[in-house]
């Protein structure tokens, strides 16, 4: 009987799920977009799969960094290793992302959901996706069109599309801005799940409650350098960056 | 004046009654055109997914050729073909000239850059919202080329119609590798010319009607399928 706390990923025979992909070593990492510095000089060790949420005021580069850690933008300087590997296809396909604003393919909810079973041609993807239709509410919308949802329940499909690729690493940036407490309610459980199914997931968000709620380390971002990461009781309990404390005690960070 | 007017209900007589000549000329115009216009998006399609999706060098080139090639000249497309396949030409052997099967291949090189240029157009639009989703799903670049295929489909419709409308309408290529020969390659728009030139304008205004109609009927078709597509957000 499967636990129904844990999503039951797929893996590829003889593949561990995921310290294959970590720990995640980042040195020396920009990022220069049209002159303007974003990121300078990120040095980051993540050697365990914990729920790690990256914070820091608007500007500071978050998602920039997850961009440049999936591998949809290239690196200024600097190098980023998963697994003491440079970023390949390889070991991209064991990642997925969930953007702020999700992209949805013009087609059924059940289509959409239906390209990223074909993309992984593996036959416990089925399995998956009803576990995840049914964890995510997604039974009944299956025959709408994608982008005539609402905004939570796009969403929550674009987070359903990304799991089904039964990812290792998963990426999210900033999945529930604007979406309605049931919606949120729905994304978090089902990060849980994943986190207990074994996949690393990197959250960027500026909602305090949200982080408090899911995260066991943080990251805290500050123009473009990174100024703290730890545990997240010490985090918020004794910040130990002044430009964290400043930003948890609600003072603007410029 | 009242010449004008006799024509049209002479145009309109023959229409009632359907005339045998004219439903002939007007069916090998429709199966010219189809078949041309078919063959025109098996190659332009393709092509133009993957101009929309592949970088290379010489890209650009490419997009500006199919962009200028949209505006051919029919006459030259028609000389052309003229002599790829007169019995001097490379093509000789194959005996088309003076065919449908030639008055196709010289709507098929008018029509296949303006399936090609306004395919890379749509596409490219589509692929600049889908890009970071193909790229994180690690989606094959063929298999992005199909998924924004299928979902620009209503889109792309218009694309296909506006290359029925080039054929369709076109004269200049078709009378000179078809000859306007009778019961053999006379279409709608080469006996229009014909019949004008003879003053049977009863004749060429009824095939210019019967043009028209076949315009707004596959227009106004195209228009309510993106219209529903629109409603369904799938357009």
């Amino acid at each position: 009987m499967p636990d129904p706390r844990v999503l039951p990923f797929p893996t590829s025979p003889g593949e561990a799920r995921p310290a294959a992909r970590l720990p995640l070593t980042i040195r020396g990492l920009g990022f220069v977009a049209d002159g303007t510095r974003i990121l300078d000089g990120i040095d980051l060790d993540l050697a365990d799969n914990r729920l790690t949420v990256i914070m820091g005021p608007n500007g500071a580069g978050k998602s920039v960094l997850l961009k440049l850690l999936h591998g949809l933008l290239a690196p200024s300087a600097g190098r980023i290793l998963w697994g003491g590997r440079e970023l390949d296809r390889q070991t991209r396909q064991r990642q997925a992302m969930v953007f702020q604003k999700p992209v949805l393919f013009r087609r059924s909810v059940r289509a959409n959901l239906q390209f990223a079973v074909n993309l992984k041609k593996s036959p416990e993807a089925t399995e998956l996706l009803s576990i995840l239709m049914d964890d995510l509410h997604l039974n009944d919308l299956a025959d709408r069109p994608a982008r005539l949802l609402s905004g939570g329940e796009q969403q929550r499909l674009a987070l359903a599309r990304a799991l089904l690729l039964a990812p290792d690493i998963l990426f999210l940036d900033e999945p529930c801005a604007n979406l309605d407490p049931a919606s949120v309610l729905l994304i978090e459980e089902t990060l849980h799940k994943a986190r207990a199914g074994g996949t690393k997931v990197l959250l960027v968000t500026h909602d305090l409650h949200q982080a408090r709620r899911l995260a066991e380390d943080v990251v805290f971002l500050h123009r473009g350098r990174l100024t703290e990461h730890s545990d997240a009781d010490s985090y918020f309990d004794t910040p130990a960056s002044p430009e964290a404390r400043a930003y948890l005690a609600g003072q603007i960070l410029l | 004046m009242q010449d004008f007017a006799n024509s049209f209900s002479l145009a309109f007589e023959l229409l009632w009654r359907f005339d045998p000549a004219l439903g002939e000329i007007v069916f090998l115009s429709l199966r010219v055109t189809f078949a041309a216009v078919l063959i025109a998006c098996a190659i332009g399609l393709p092509i133009g997914a993957a101009l929309a999706i592949l970088r290379f060098p010489g890209r650009g080139l490419f997009v500006v050729l199919f962009n200028t090639l949209m505006g051919l000249p029919p006459v030259v497309v028609g000389l052309l073909v003229y002599m790829l396949l007169s019995n001097a030409g490379p093509l000789g052997v194959l005996r088309l000239l003076y065919t449908p099967g030639a008055m196709i291949i010289a709507q098929s090189v008018l029509v296949t850059p303006i399936i090609v240029a306004l395919t890379h157009q749509v596409l490219s639009d589509l692929n600049a919202e889908y890009a970071d989703t193909f790229r994180s799903m690690v989606v094959p670049w063929h298999k992005a080329a199909v998924t924004l295929l299928w979902d620009a489909r209503y889109a792309l419709l218009t694309v296909v119609l506006a290359g029925f409308g080039r054929a369709i309408a076109e004269v200049g290529a078709v009378i000179i590798v078809g000859g306007n020969i009778n019961h053999v390659t006379r279409v709608m728009t080469t006996a229009i010319a014909l019949e004008t030139s003879k003053g049977d304008l009863a004749l060429a205004l009824a095939l210019g009607l019967v043009l028209l109609m076949i315009a707004l009927a596959v227009n106004a078709a195209v228009m309510a399928v993106r219209a529903s597509a629109r409603r369904m957000a799938y357009a």
